[in-house]
């Protein structure tokens, strides 16, 4: 195996159009570990922490823009992204432990395709967008339209995300996420949502938005969880009516970390709880 | 008994402790020489294959392999289970689990041994497999060794079956008839880890002239010395082993994995050889303790008296014969003093890894089951559950379920203090239950050397065979220094290799505070024997005339006062010219370790949208006999209910249709993390062994005894509703709510 | 595989190294620089055994490459505290017994010192999840969470 360090991203892409077996590594949580478990080395890391721009979050338009190797620990400590995404960052901040955090990235969590992965629902709540540079050029889509299935993203040969753009948040708006996992700390979801929310000036809420993950193919955007909550102060029964789509919209696996039942069973549970913390951030009352 | 001690009691800094906050300790995988090699060993992804041939030619080939072995390479043995145990370390013929050793090589690097395993060619003829306790028990399940069976049994079970043990007195009939409520109920537990956080490693030097150096991280070089030295035919004066510091073993370090093969590829290379187990071997291939499947049946009077009781216990053991579940049999019921009782055992091998101790070994499935019931049979028959156990408690006098007779214990007294605590009271949150259990372990003697120096400057050197695994140098160097009648920090005792002190048996069974302990008091009493003849040698008196008092000697008897008593560090710096070193030592088996009870208590908290369990408080009772250190002794209580926690909750080893651990990482395999657990309170209750002089009992083991059922209960509590199965992770709980 | 040439600072110290592309910073420090401080209990990110700092971020040093360490600055527990003068989290483990078998200590003193500098004032629950990676089987945590309450409250000079 050979290790490069990207200068730019120019070079990274070029890098990654040689034919080789390359590889991107950002903070490495998933790479090295893969390689540590199956023995196997690609031909060619490319290194793009020392790509410039890629380790800075910037305001763009109201919002976010956050490079491709900022670590969740940056982004916990950035104040303005947590006040205005603080689902997004709560959801960043569950990767693993403090040492994961000091390196891991929301671009990787994304990248390495876990349909288990916290930032990913979080991401797609908050209508993220990903910028992608390829040897066709740039091009900005939404977090959405990159997943693809266990391990896959629908990133084209040869192109990388540098950054992940979270826009402007609205006012009387909250985003929130939860996970379940069987410890309190270092577990992968087994079941999880995100919920983004804005009220009327009359604490209803006006727009909804729920993602579900860990339990299909990739996280999942319930249009029917949401579509209970719009038009509800949160009252029970737009609660079970959330939970029930949620339930309804799992496709999930039996394997160590939880069952089908289990998983099914415990969506829903998660985005009521994540819809209530979402309220009372955007402004209501519960 | 002694009562009014000066040191022990207190609370000093481990001699140990500098080096292992600064990071200086050398633990199994610190140590390096230069010239060494680096092994790795090569697993079979099988739960069951014969193995039909093994190609090593091509990693041989490689640059920088210098030694390839498999099974070939080891001779055979004629103790059969020094034969497992190598069979064990590599495979010889089959595979028996998913993990076990096929091969193994070292190199000049970890890089080019990692490579070489990869040109390894070794072609399986996979066989049908078992993992399942009751399964393996059937006849016509596929047999782990043919010719096995224990002796007593019948068609009715398969050869799997390898040990059957039955304990008790009293008629169970008659017992069960008395009753006014009868419950019998079948429980399972899961395989758990000892999860010790450092891997095997180990770093050998065997020369052709079958001398060799070993350095690993064990908690009994002796034993390692013994079966390596068995293994690999060479004398075993000829092979020295030293033990590293231990990075935790709870049990499973207590026999080899990795050594023998790290000796043999370090003589048929001729340099010496490193070998570290990742964490996914130490999963799949060294020892976890034995899953179970457990029916008991316990009569109860409507006043709480319980009349009858009948465990029976099948244990997965893994895939070698092994006896284990007599402990298992001889725990169920040990605390309580019983009529009708009887306990039987059954030890099963199946295709996973061969269990090895896990602290209790046995005990707490065995227990979590009979608590179960006992706490069922309280709910029902609405009695207090801490009454109810102490109106059948053990108490000195009692005749135990599994034999003997009980000198002083102090379930009884722990009992009491749980029932007087203020935890006992507290009032519970909505979703809470607490949960009670009472533990018992036997605590262990055995053999053990202990050599003593007196040095010139009135400092004493000690020398003992027992690897430290949790502060055992501190205790010892305080149970000198009290013998001795001098300051804690004049004693530095040291864990001596195998070629500088006698046998020591391994640091298990809750046995080097008290067997070490004893034979350090034995040691100090003959150096003070010593001592007072050379001070009646200077003051020309009789050697009868002078008594040791408060660290110095003092002319008794018609001499009385003729002479200031002369200390330690006086009579030390005379040595020379009085009659030449001063120094004491003893080697002995004693036998009159005493058994420890506990009791635990425990709230716990269950959502009941997604069957998630917190330890919401957690106080832990127990009889220690002699606290010598009682920072330490909290410390085993505390790690103890922590890692029963974890079994009744969310460890557990996972086996797919195909045979494979499925979880062989900490991510899935899940021990508590610090997030996970509140304080644990541990409330040290001394009621002295009168087989110690100090009083001392052992502590390190009955902790992790009552959690799983004091956790159980309280789930039970909680929820309202009962599991029979451990761990009881989110899933199983959130199905029967 | 030709080896990458390295130029970083340890514990204060000026340290060059060759390691091969895929050798972790954990095996530089240890089988290159005799570093054994840091230890191995998983190689994958799950125990904290090999926790250092790099730069005054806590990481896990299996899942960093050594090539990746080129002009930072790495701090392991060899460089906190000496025999004369333990750093007061040394001291408070060692007081409190907060170590049993000690092989997760190494790991335990770096993320604490993480952690004070962050937050001085941490309270019990914000301490076990910022240690909630460095997994200890011996001593069910209790001690070792007092004694870093007890240090921070030193070092914030309230009982020194
Ligand atoms: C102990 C432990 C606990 C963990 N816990 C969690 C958890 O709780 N939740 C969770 O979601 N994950 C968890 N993870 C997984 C991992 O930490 C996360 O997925 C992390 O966000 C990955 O980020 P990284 O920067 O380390 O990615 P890397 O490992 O550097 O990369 C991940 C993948 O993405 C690719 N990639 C990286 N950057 C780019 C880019 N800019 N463009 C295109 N491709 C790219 C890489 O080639 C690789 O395939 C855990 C990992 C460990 C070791
Ligand atoms: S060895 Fe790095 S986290 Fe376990
Ligand atoms: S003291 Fe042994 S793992 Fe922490």
């Amino acid at each position: 195996m050979r290790y490069l360090v990207a200068k730019d991203s120019r070079e990274a892409v070029a890098l990654l159009n040689t034919g080789e077996d390359a590889r991107l590594l950002a903070g490495g949580t998933d790479v090295l570990v893969r390689m540590k478990l199956e023995g196997k080395t690609p031909d060619l890391l490319i290194d793009i922490k020392e790509i410039s721009g890629f380790s800075d979050i910037t305001t763009e338009n109201g919002g976010f823009r956050i490079g491709a190797a900022v670590s969740g620990a940056e982004m916990g400590e950035h104040a303005a992204l947590k006040a205005m995404w603080p689902g997004v960052v709560e959801a960043v901040e569950l990767i693993g432990s403090t040492q994961v955090q000091g390196r891991a990235t929301m671009v990787g969590n994304l990248c390495n395709g876990s349909p288990a992965a916290d930032s990913v629902p979080a991401m797609m709540a908050a209508g993220a967008m990903a910028r992608i540079e390829g040897p066709a050029g740039t091009r900005d889509v939404l977090v959405a339209d990159l997943l693809e299935g266990p391990g896959k993203t629908k990133l084209g040969k040869a192109e990388l995300v540098s950054s992940v753009f979270l826009p402007a948040g609205l006012p009387k708006a909250g985003d929130a996420y939860l996970r379940f996992i069987p410890r309190t700390e270092m577990d992968i979801a087994v079941a999880s949502a995100a919920v983004s929310l804005v009220l009327d000036d009359n604490n209803t809420v006006a727009e909804a938005s729920v993602v579900l993950g860990a339990v299909a193919r990739t996280a999942v955007f319930v249009p029917n969880a949401a579509a209970a909550l719009v038009g509800s102060k949160l009252e029970p029964e737009a609660l079970s009516a959330c939970a029930a789509a949620c339930a309804a919209a799992c496709s999930p696996i039996d394997d160590r970390r939880g069952t089908i039942e289990f998983r099914t069973k415990i969506a829903g549970v998660m985005a009521t709880r994540a819809a209530k913390i979402a309220f009372r951030r955007a402004g209501g009352k519960l | 008994m002694k009562q009014d001690f000066k040191i022990l009691g207190t609370r000093p800094i481990r001699p140990d402790g500098l080096d292992k906050v600064t990071g200086k300790a050398m633990f199994g995988a610190d140590k390096s020489v230069t010239g060494m090699l680096h092994a790795r060993i090569l697993r079979s992804p099988h739960a069951h294959a014969e193995i039909v041939s093994i190609n090593t030619a091509k990693a041989e080939a490689l640059a920088g392999v210098k030694a390839v072995i498999t099974g070939d390479d080891f001779a055979d043995v004629e103790n059969s289970a020094t034969r497992y145990t190598m069979q064990n370390c590599m495979a010889q013929g089959r595979a028996l689990y998913d993990g076990h050793a096929v091969a193994a090589v070292a190199a000049v690097s970890k890089a080019v041994a990692a490579e070489a395993l990869k040109l390894i060619e070794v072609e399986y003829k996979t066989l049908p497999h078992v993992t399942d306790v009751d399964e393996a028990m059937l006849p016509g399940a596929p047999v782990l060794h043919e010719g096995v069976k224990a002796r007593t049994l019948g068609d009715d079970v398969s050869g799997n079956t390898v040990g059957y043990y039955s304990f008790g007195h009293g008629d169970l009939e008659t017992g069960f008839s008395e009753a006014d409520e009868v419950i019998e109920r079948t429980f399972k537990t899961a395989a758990v880890h000892q999860g010790y956080i450092e891997p095997h490693a180990c770093l050998a030097d065997l020369g052709g002239d079958g001398r060799g150096e070993l350095w690993c991280s064990t908690q009994g070089h002796y034993m390692v010395r013994e079966v390596c030295s068995e293994i690999l035919h060479i004398d075993a004066s000829q092979l020295r082993v030293t033990a590293s510091e231990i990075g935790g073993g709870f049990g499973g370090k207590t026999t080899v994995f990795i050594e023998p093969v790290a000796l043999k590829l370090s003589q048929k290379a001729g340099k010496p050889v490193k070998l570290v187990m990742s964490r996914d071997e130490v999963f799949r291939a060294s020892g976890p303790t034995m899953s179970s499947s457990i029916d008991i049946k316990i009569g109860m009077t409507k006043a709480g008296k319980i009349t009858g009781a009948h465990a029976k216990l099948r244990y997965q053991g893994g895939a070698f014969p092994y006896e284990m579940v007599m402990m298992g049999a001889m725990s169920a019921f040990a605390a309580y003093d019983l009529e009708h009782v009887q306990a039987e055992g059954w030890d099963v091998m199946t295709n996973r890894p061969k269990m090895i101790s896990y602290r209790a070994p046995g005990a707490p499935m065995a227990v979590y089951a009979v608590e179960s019931v006992v706490d069922e049979l309280c709910q029902k028959l609405g009695l207090d559950p801490i009454d109810t156990r102490l109106l059948n408690a053990a108490r000195e006098g009692t005749k135990s379920s599994y034999g003997p007779t009980f000198k002083a214990i102090g379930l009884v007294e722990a009992l009491e203090a749980a029932k007087a605590h203020p935890h006992y009271s507290a009032p519970l949150a909505p979703n809470t239950g607490r949960g009670i259990s009472c533990g018992f372990w036997f605590n262990f003697g055995g053999q053990v050397s202990v050599s003593m120096a007196i040095n010139a400057d009135g400092t004493v050197s000690l020398i003992e065979g027992n690897p430290d695994i949790g502060g055992s140098r501190a205790s010892i160097s305080m149970m000198a220094a009290e013998a001795l009648g001098i300051e804690f920090d004049r004693v530095r005792t040291i864990v001596g290799d195998t070629a500088s002190v006698g046998f020591s048996d391994v640091t298990d069974g809750s046995r080097v505070t008290f067997a070490v302990g004893i034979a350090t008091i034995k040691a100090a009493n003959a150096a003070i024997k010593e001592m007072c003849k050379r001070a009646a040698k200077i003051w020309d008196i009789d050697a009868e005339a002078v008594e040791w008092v408060d660290g110095a000697a003092q002319p008794t008897g018609h001499n009385a006062g003729d002479f200031p008593p002369m200390s330690l560090a006086e009579i030390a710096a005379t040595s020379g010219k009085t009659g030449g070193p001063i120094a004491g030592h003893h080697e002995g088996a004693p036998d009159k370790a005493g058994v420890s009870f506990g009791v635990h208590m425990v709230d716990v908290e269950v959502d009941p949208e997604t069957g998630f369990t917190s330890i919401k408080r957690y106080t832990a009772f127990q009889d220690v006999g002699k606290a010598i250190h009682p920072a330490y002794v909290e410390g085993q209580i505390q790690g103890g209910a922590a890692q029963g926690i974890g079994w009744a909750l969310n460890e557990e080893y996972i086996y797919g249709e195909d045979g494979r651990l499925q979880n062989p990482g900490f991510l899935d395999y899940r021990i508590p993390v610090a997030s996970d657990l509140p304080m644990i309170e541990a409330v040290i209750i001394e009621v002295p062994n009168p087989g110690h002089p100090f009083g001392v009992r052992g502590c390190g083991e009955t902790s992790i005894v009552p959690p799983l059922a004091a956790v159980a209960n309280g789930v039970a509590h909680a929820i309202g509703v009962r599991m029979f199965a451990l761990p009881m992770s989110p899933p199983k709980i959130l199905k029967v709510l | 595989m030709s080896k990458i040439h390295v130029t970083t600072q340890v514990n204060g110290d000026a340290v060059e190294f060759l390691c091969a592309p895929d050798e972790t910073l954990l095996d530089v420090l240890r089988d290159r620089l005799n570093l054994t401080g840091a230890k191995e209990g998983c190689g994958t990110g799950d125990c904290g055994a090999c926790s250092v700092t790099i730069d005054g971020r806590l990481v896990a040093s299996c899942l960093v490459l050594g090539a990746e360490v080129e002009g930072s600055a790495i701090e392991t527990v060899e460089g906190i505290g000496t025999a004369d003068a333990l750093h007061p989290l040394q001291r408070h483990l060692l007081e409190h017994a907060a170590l049993q078998c000690g092989i997760c200590t190494p790991g335990i003193v770096v993320a604490a010192k993480a952690l004070l500098l962050q937050n001085p004032d941490p309270s019990e629950e914000e301490t076990r999840y910022w240690l909630a990676g460095n997994l200890c089987r011996c001593t069910g945590y209790d001690k070792i969470i007092r004694a870093v309450l007890s240090a921070a409250s030193e070092l914030r000079g309230e009982n020194a």
